[in-house]
């Protein structure tokens, strides 16, 4: 067993685990933030996405040993417009990815404040990337909808972005 | 999972004393992929030593114009990194292209290129893999291989390497440097990884208990670069031709040509017989197409692959194409 000092939405708390339990395990079993998803487990779908240190990650593919110290944010730490306008643009369906979707958004939104490229940005050097449809589908492309909802996703994204 | 015992490593040489101390023992810096395949039972470490930590995160601008990049570097930040954007567009777009953003977060230059296949019976523990259980045989080469190679690949194994990363550095005459409890080295990116022969369970040179340290990269060749990647879905799959290209032309003559190949073969693939097709020939269509064709003379496929081979040929025209063009 290791022990571990989570920070979690501006809460400490003091964790003994296993080292197999993943960050996105200990959220939701050891602390009950289940606001966190489990969908495929393998990093594939994004529903698990957590913020640490304001940057998204999969929290199923990160083990809680290794993010002691962190500050760590869930979509139960998180108040913004962004949500508003996911219930105004139909962005979700049944609701299971939208944890993973807002998380992810959120990091997204601060990259590319920070003017970090995308696979589609035509100009590398540019710093100041215009905020696309295809911009959006790219850089949220590690968050899938099984409802289908991209469109209200992307709408909410683009409406809070701008 | 298994259990296993978790080490964290201060510094580089707590890390590689505990590597040399516990045989078997596995670096873990970002996880999307050791994590991964352990909760698949398919890697099995008894010790995880934890190098996440380590201050190996630098990206360093040499007096040689060259670039010395830190193993724990992640992938988002060298593909945002100003250097690599304006002076090595290959590395940029390579990176950007892989994974999705959350795991290029995560995700360490070190890692991406010691990463697994994504072979689809490697990652199943109940299926036959030479790579996976030596002698266990191979279920890809009867099953579903779209994604095998078509280059360098054996009876034994058809996996291919998934890295973007490595294909880019690949192209770009990159060294990588490992320490050990007995000293460090550094080893043309070319010959990191290895072909499978009748050994597919050794992907790569590194010895055990070496842990990578940096990636060295040599000041661009003039002219410019490109990364391009074919896959079945826009974003977010792995490769199933890549291209990774530099071309300098003068007057309408290409005078310097780097080219490598992902998605074909168990290695990041550097085209020397497209490199000597182009060298001083025309910038041509023509030329484009000999490179190719020069590159993949030796390719054989699957019955569920070799589609790959034409792909490769036209995708590696089309990519010196856009680079040919005067700007």
């Amino acid at each position: 067993m290791v022990d571990v000092e989570l920070r979690v939405n501006n809460e400490v708390h003091r964790v003994e685990f296993d080292p197999r339990v993943s960050l996105l395990d200990a959220l939701r079993e050891e602390l009950g933030l289940t606001g966190t998803k489990k969908g495929c487990d393998q990093g594939a779908c994004g529903a698990c996405t957590v913020l640490v240190d304001g940057e998204r990650i999969a929290s199923c593919l990160a083990l809680a040993v290794q993010y002691g110290g962190r500050e760590i944010t869930t979509i139960e730490g998180i108040e913004h417009p962004l949500q508003r306008a996911f219930i105004a643009a139909d962005g979700f369906q049944c609701g299971y990815c939208t944890p993973g979707q807002v998380c992810s958004a959120l990091g997204m939104l601060a990259e590319h404040r920070a003017g970090a490229p995308s696979a589609v940005t035509e100009d590398l050097t540019a710093t100041d990337i215009p905020l696309t449809e295809a911009e959006i589908k790219e850089r949220m492309s590690g968050n899938l909808c099984r409802c289908g909802a991209y469109d209200g996703i992307a709408t909410a994204i683009r409406e809070v972005a701008s | 999972m298994r259990s296993f015992a978790y080490v964290s490593a201060p510094d580089v040489d707590t890390a590689v004393r505990a590597l040399a101390d516990q045989p078997g023992a596995k670096p873990l810096a970002g996880g999307t992929n050791l994590v991964d395949l352990m909760r698949q039972d398919v890697e099995r470490p008894a010790t995880v030593v934890d190098i996440s930590t380590l201050p190996l995160t630098e990206v360093e601008v040499l007096p040689d114009g060259g670039l010395r990049i830190g193993a724990l570097v992640r992938n988002s930040h060298l593909a945002a990194h100003p250097a690599v954007r304006t002076r090595y567009p290959v590395l940029a777009q390579a990176l950007l292209s892989g994974a999705s953003g959350q795991i290029r977060n995560m995700a360490t230059v070190g890692g991406n290129l010691l990463q697994r296949t994504r072979c689809l019976y490697f990652v199943d523990a109940t299926a036959a893999c030479n790579k996976r259980e030596p002698g266990s045989g191979c279920d890809a080469a009867g099953g579903f291989h779209r994604a095998a190679a078509v280059l360098g690949a054996s009876e034994h194994c058809v996996a291919t390497h998934p890295s973007d990363m490595a294909v880019a550095l690949a192209a770009l005459d990159a060294t990588v440097e490992v320490h050990s409890v007995r000293g460090s080295r550094t080893i043309p990116l070319v010959e990191f990884h290895r072909l499978p022969g009748d050994r597919p369970e050794r992907e790569t040179v590194l010895e055990p208990g070496e842990l990578i340290v940096a990636v060295e990269l040599p000041a661009p060749i003039a002219g410019r670069s490109a990364y391009r990647k074919v896959r079945d879905r826009a974003s977010f799959a792995f490769a199933l031709v890549s291209v990774a290209a530099a071309l300098e032309v003068r007057d309408g003559v290409v005078t310097a040509a780097r080219v490598a190949l992902g998605g074909v073969a168990a290695k990041p693939w550097r085209a020397i017989e497209a490199e000597r097709v182009l060298t001083g020939a025309p910038a041509t269509e023509e030329t484009f197409r000999r490179a190719a064709e020069a590159e993949l003379a030796h390719a054989t496929g699957l019955p569920g692959n070799e589609f790959k081979i034409e792909l490769a040929k036209r995708t590696i025209v089309a990519v010196l194409r856009g680079l040919g063009v005067p700007e």
